[in-house]
């Protein structure tokens, strides 16, 4: 374990207009934790984690990333292309809803093949091997690795997706609501694979979810949010079983009881 | 004896914000100490506080007031104000708890359930899924069920798997909610072994055991957590 954090976000917000996307958030990535955003719609989540993706510019505040050189480095000072790159070798997107983050008109293969051949890869036996390898681990047989995602499902789509992050060895994944829209067995399935890759790769995680049970399972540190700001944060269990923010305490109250 | 864990004047209280902010004291006051070898044990009627207790000491309830001071890693850490970071290293070496009730995970197998907190530790799948299986086996868990996920077991087969999960460690500190509440005789007689082990291993275990039969068979020392009521802190 190191001593170091991964990422360091200080005071960061952004702001539309006079709106306010997330207001003044700070915290510490360490690698292989697994941080957990909740709240409801609007509360500013997602536009926390296009912010640290850098898939959006914030209005103000810091995030800066320890890049593999041990160098931390300021994300919003980066190049385009610096920025580019570190999201197609280092990072990894999971997008809620699995069309946007695969390209749906190129085999499933292709899809994750196509990541390998952007860090350099060439040689093609080598990384049909390893789209192999990767469809295997999130559990799609390899006879289907010809067919296109869009004659997928839903819940194989997802599992494409998560292997098409993955397959590059990325050292921190951004999920925006990876279970949201599936099945509750398909869900169950997914998140099972999801903590599985994560503690074997010991990967660092920041996953946006409305569902608190999501978080319970997947996430170490949890960060409450409402109208843009954090109103609670800590350890996962804590926040859950002992929450002290007047939000927290209505969000778990909120759940359904099975 | 080294004294692995020391609790000073810790009170906590929850504040409902959902009703209107009405503030519940559940415990104040609380001072006392727990030593390796032995096994220390809460007392007191339901609704006295104990399970907050050892879920302060385990991190799951935040701490109000006072200290509760671990000896983690050659060092001493407040637990009651550490950062999540060192709780969750706290946890995977130096603190283990066996909660009332097992939290399942989908899909994962009763053995792997068992030896995870092994492998989180380093160790090797295959060498924690050794000793996952003989501590199973000990706890008289029917071989056929290892592989399947707990979600389905009755209270006391998630009971056991939850025993094994806790003692399969190496943890100085080893807190205990009500391990037995729903095992038979047998399987009491089992776990009243386990913790003489542990004792003898130096490990400072605190409990909380409703079953008079238990506690008679593993308390070196009661702790009457009646004397931490919110009220009796003048007295």
């Amino acid at each position: 374990m190191t001593d170091e954090p991964l990422l360091r976000v200080a005071a960061l917000s952004k702001f539309y207009g006079s709106r306010v996307g997330c207001d003044n958030v700070s915290f510490d990535l360490w690698p292989g934790e697994v941080l957990a955003v909740v709240g409801e719609s609007g509360s500013g989540k997602t536009t926390l984690l296009n912010c640290l993706s850098t898939r959006l510019l914030p209005s103000s505040g810091t995030a800066s990333y320890r890049m593999r050189d041990g160098q931390f480095r300021e994300l919003y000072r980066m190049s385009e292309a610096e920025r580019r790159f570190l999201m197609r070798t280092d990072w990894g997107f999971v997008h809620q809803n699995p069309a946007d983050g695969l390209r749906m008109t190129v085999s499933a293969g292709a899809n994750v093949g196509e990541r390998l051949m952007a860090v350099g890869d060439r040689h093609y036996g080598k990384i049909r091997a390893t789209a192999v390898d990767w469809l295997s681990r999130v559990e799609i047989d390899e006879d289907r690795i010809d067919d296109e995602p869009r004659a997928f499902s839903g819940g194989m789509r997802q599992r494409l997706q998560i292997a098409r992050n993955l397959v590059t060895g990325p050292r921190l994944v951004f999920m925006d609501e990876p279970t949201g829209g599936l099945d509750v067995s398909v869900q169950a399935r997914l998140l099972d694979l999801l903590r599985g890759l994560v503690t074997d790769l010991g990967l660092a995680a920041i996953v946006v979810t409305h569902d608190l049970a999501v978080a319970r399972l997947l996430s170490q540190r949890m960060m409450v949010m409402k109208d843009g700001r954090v109103v609670e944060s800590g350890l996962t269990d804590r926040v859950l079983d002992d929450p002290r923010a007047p939000y927290t305490q209505l969000l778990v109250s909120s759940i359904l009881q099975v | 004896m080294p004294t692995p864990l020391v609790v000073s004047d810790v009170a906590k209280s929850f504040t409902m914000h959902l009703r209107d902010g009405i503030n519940l004291p559940v415990v104040a006051g609380v001072s006392f100490s727990i030593k390796a070898g032995e096994c220390t044990v809460l007392g007191g009627p339901s609704g006295a506080g104990k399970s907050s207790i050892l879920k302060m000491l385990y991190g799951n309830y935040a701490v109000d007031e006072g200290q509760i001071i671990v000896m983690h890693e050659d060092g001493l850490v407040d637990l009651a104000h550490a950062s999540p970071r060192t709780v969750l290293a706290i946890r995977r070496q130096t603190i283990g708890y066996v909660s009332q009730f097992l939290r399942t995970v989908p899909r994962v197998s009763a053995l792997d359930v068992v030896a995870e907190p092994l492998v989180e530790r380093g160790e090797e799948r295959e060498a924690a899924r050794d000793k996952a299986r003989a501590l199973l086996a000990k706890l008289n868990l029917p071989e056929k069920l290892w592989a399947l996920p707990p979600a389905t077991f009755s209270g006391g087969e998630q009971q056991r798997v939850n025993i094994a999960r806790g003692f399969i460690t190496a943890h100085p500190i080893l807190l205990l909610d009500e391990p037995t509440a729903s095992l038979d005789a047998t399987n009491r007689d089992v776990v009243i072994e386990l913790i003489a082990a542990k004792k003898a291993a130096g490990v400072a275990l605190l409990g909380i055991f409703h079953d008079h039969e238990v506690r008679e068979a593993v308390a070196d020392r009661i702790i009457d957590v009646t004397a931490f009521a919110p009220g009796k802190l003048a007295a």
